[in-house]
């Protein structure tokens, strides 16, 4: 059952930079002459001259070449490579858009791909899906990929929705009888019955998508690939497409998931690679590896600061520092569980006393509806009594089970009462919750949210008598 | 199944085509329909087209210029080389185009990438073949009227002229498509370079008309014998040799080989450098 269905080896691609053409044929002569003499690339740079992989090459060169000594080549006929050869850096006419990627994906598994942009994912799908070839390395696969880079590929405006479920499932690889067979469940899961003879570019760009979405998830290939395409669709779909990848690794089969929705990664996937400027930096369980993730993104939607006295919200009574969402180890996160605490925290410089000051924020939900707002000076009793000139870091705790699943968005509002407001910033930083305190059998539904904004759980007592 | 950064160049995955045979059709289907949908003549264009053609060589070339035709009628003589022609021209040009054309989808997904050209020659195949019913309407309205034409054996050789002039174009311009993913230049080449080809196959003029000390510029071009042929078969007059097909076949076979294996080099990393 556990048998390794893809072995990434080693893995590396790199891009030239800068305009291709031009003088390429020029080059490309020259290049092609000095090959035919049996002499070195003249227009590689140093340590480059590796880089094409080109087998038969490579004993002329292995005296001149310092990589070799570096790293001892593994079979003959292959280029060198090792992640801490100097010349091996990105010069400014190349850039490696993944470097020394090894790792293996057992059958069944769902693994989950997480990196910031540019990081090289894509240039890893891509691969994977044989778009395009790696520099070097190699990749093992066993079984038929089907790799979903962008729904709706090859869909031609012109035809109709019945001819373009044709169309789109045979570029993925499906036969037309294996489509007939399935044409009513794809109709089905796509909800566009009604429009399936209307040329496609006559619908919007929701159904679009949705016909593009359902040919994909009736694929059955062994591995199944899959880019961002949750993206779109709005939040019911999404939800319907969620549930289709789960029915399709629960089958067995093997699942690779590329995504910016740390949520979805972490239900769906077992294990997550996290990929960082092209190397592999982490492999290990969803949560872990997502967290590692939120921790290297840098400026996270989780934290936002002002060093620059200028630029800080605020005016010469207060200026605001820095505003964070914090998880309960204190550490500043997007990805929260509801069945833990998360602190709000403000940190500011007060130059001023101000008796009627409050700072406080809108919490809002991703559709914009407001939650609730919140003053530091609520509870009146504890007015601040502990604000004092200079900095100051204060903490609004959102309790546990007590918000729902979803995307929330934190606006700071500071003024002085009835006087005037000092800092109101939109929605600046934000983050998603995944609902995890439903554990009651009768709450643990399969959508993961409870109806509602929000989500507490309340206290219920009979009366006596 | 293993990816490498580089396979040999003869590491064809002819077999993948075969698999994916259902997308190659749909293909065709999806040019064929989209085409000249919203058009109000839909597929008469197809007639429309070399029809024009052949009646403006008829009155510039054949009136005008007074140039010879063998002998035969203007028109069936015009028809039966712009016929031919535009299968070979059609293929060259539609394929050469694949690499570029298709960018957004090559890069989303993988399939053997042999299925565009060759959807587009088994579409222009359909083309011609409606083009080709013109002709043989033309044909026996002349042959009823009593004109001297006559087909002969050669029209047995028919399939051995369709597979040429596929073959030709479909070479040709999977040539063209891999080297224009490095030298965009190629396009604008191609353009009028078909156009140019034509004055040098003998479409508008027969080959018994060019003197002898040029036959062999006209001989070097592969597509004149299969014209030549073409129209021996069906008029029964022109040049015919069992040499110059031959000729003309080996040639039509070096080119798709060297099309193929270069198509074939170039798909796997033309993603970074068109």
């Amino acid at each position: 059952m556990s048998s390794t269905v893809i072995q990434v080896d080693r893995l590396s691609k790199h891009y030239r930079l800068g305009q291709i053409g031009g003088k390429r044929l020029v080059d490309d002569v020259s290049r092609w002459w000095a090959k035919l003499r049996g002499q070195e690339d003249p227009l590689s740079k140093v340590g480059q001259a590796a880089l094409g992989g080109r087998g038969k090459r490579e004993e002329s060169r292995e005296g001149k070449n310092l990589t070799s000594s570096l790293s001892p080549l593994r079979s003959s006929g292959e280029a060198p490579l090792s992640p801490l050869s100097p010349l091996r850096s990105s010069t400014s006419e190349t850039l490696w858009a993944l470097r020394d990627v090894s790792f293996e994906v057992k059958q069944g598994e769902v693994l989950g791909i997480i990196g910031r942009n540019g990081a090289g994912k894509s240039t890893l799908l891509k691969i994977l899906s044989r778009v395009t070839a790696p520099t070097s390395g190699e990749v093992r696969v066993k079984g038929r990929i089907a790799s979903l880079l962008e729904v709706g590929t090859g869909f031609h405006p012109e035809l109709t929705g019945r001819e373009n479920i044709f169309l789109n499932g045979a570029i993925l690889g499906m036969t037309k009888a294996e489509i007939r067979s399935k044409f009513d469940e794809i109709v089905a899961f796509s909800e566009v019955e009604q429009f399936i003879d209307t040329p496609v570019k006559r619908y919007s760009s929701g159904m679009t998508v949705r016909l593009a979405f359902a040919v994909a998830a009736h694929l059955e290939p062994e591995i199944l690939i899959v880019d961002e395409v949750l993206a779109v669709g709005d939040a019911a779909f999404q939800k319907k497409c969620l549930g289709k990848m789960k029915d399709v690794a629960g089958a067995g089969r093997t699942v690779l998931f590329v995504s910016h929705n740390m949520a979805a990664i972490t239900t769906l996937c077992t294990r997550t690679l996290v990929i960082h400027r092209g190397t592999l930096r982490l492999d290990a369980d969803s949560a872990v590896a997502v967290r590692d993730y939120l921790g290297l993104s840098g400026p996270s939607r989780a934290e936002v600061r002002w060093n620059d006295n200028e630029e800080a919200p605020g005016d010469e009574l207060l200026r605001l520092r820095a505003i964070r969402v914090l998880d309960h180890d204190g550490y500043a996160s997007v990805y929260h569980q509801s069945s833990s605490p998360i602190r709000v925290q403000f940190e500011f410089d007060l130059h001023q006393v101000e008796p009627a000051l409050h700072i406080g924020f809108d919490l809002l939900s991703a559709d914009g509806v407001k939650v609730l707002r919140s003053f530091h000076n609520d509870r009146l009793s504890e007015a601040a009594s502990s604000m004092r000139l200079g900095r100051n870091v204060i903490n609004c705790e959102l309790p546990p089970n007590f918000l729902n699943a979803g995307t929330y968005l934190v606006s700071p509002t500071i003024g002085i009462h009835m006087v005037r407001w000092i800092v109101s910033v939109e929605s600046i930083v934000q983050f998603d919750v995944e609902f995890t305190h439903g554990e009651s059998k009768f709450v643990n539904n399969p959508e993961r949210r409870k109806h509602g904004v929000i989500a507490p759980v309340l206290i219920w007592n009979s009366s006596a008598d | 199944m293993v990816i490498r950064p580089r396979t040999g160049w003869f590491d064809l995955h002819l077999a993948d085509l075969w698999r994916y045979r259902d997308l190659v059709m749909l293909f065709v289907r999806r040019d064929f329909v989209s085409q000249y949908k919203q058009t109000i003549l839909g597929p008469l264009w197809f007639i429309i087209q070399p029809l024009l053609t052949t009646l403006t060589f008829t009155v510039i070339f054949g009136n005008i210029a007074q140039l010879s035709t063998d002998g035969l009628p203007k028109m069936l003589f015009y028809l039966s080389g712009v016929t031919a022609w535009n299968y070979f021209a059609d293929c060259l040009t539609k394929t050469s185009e694949t690499f570029n054309a298709n960018a957004n989808i090559f890069g989303k997904v993988y399939f053997p990438r042999l299925a565009v050209p060759v959807s587009i020659v088994i579409s222009n195949l359909i083309r011609f073949g409606i083009q080709l019913g013109l002709f043989l309407g033309f044909y026996f309205y002349f042959l009823a009227r009593g004109t001297a034409i006559h087909a002969t054996q050669a029209l047995w050789l028919m399939p051995l002229l369709i597979l040429l002039m596929a073959a030709l174009g479909l070479g040709t311009g999977i040539i063209v498509s891999s080297m224009t993913t490095r030298y965009r230049d190629l396009r604008f080449l191609v353009q009028f370079g078909v156009q140019l080809l034509m004055y040098t196959t003998p479409v508008i003029y027969p080959l018994s008309k060019i003197p002898d000390q040029y036959r062999w510029i006209m001989l070097a071009n592969p597509m004149t014998p299969v014209i030549e042929t073409f129209r021996y078969a069906f008029l029964g007059s022109g040049t015919f040799s069992w040499g110059y097909l031959g000729l003309s076949a080996a040639m039509a076979t070096v080119i798709l080989a060297a099309g193929i294996l270069l198509f074939n080099h170039v798909e796997k990393t033309f993603m970074d450098t068109v």
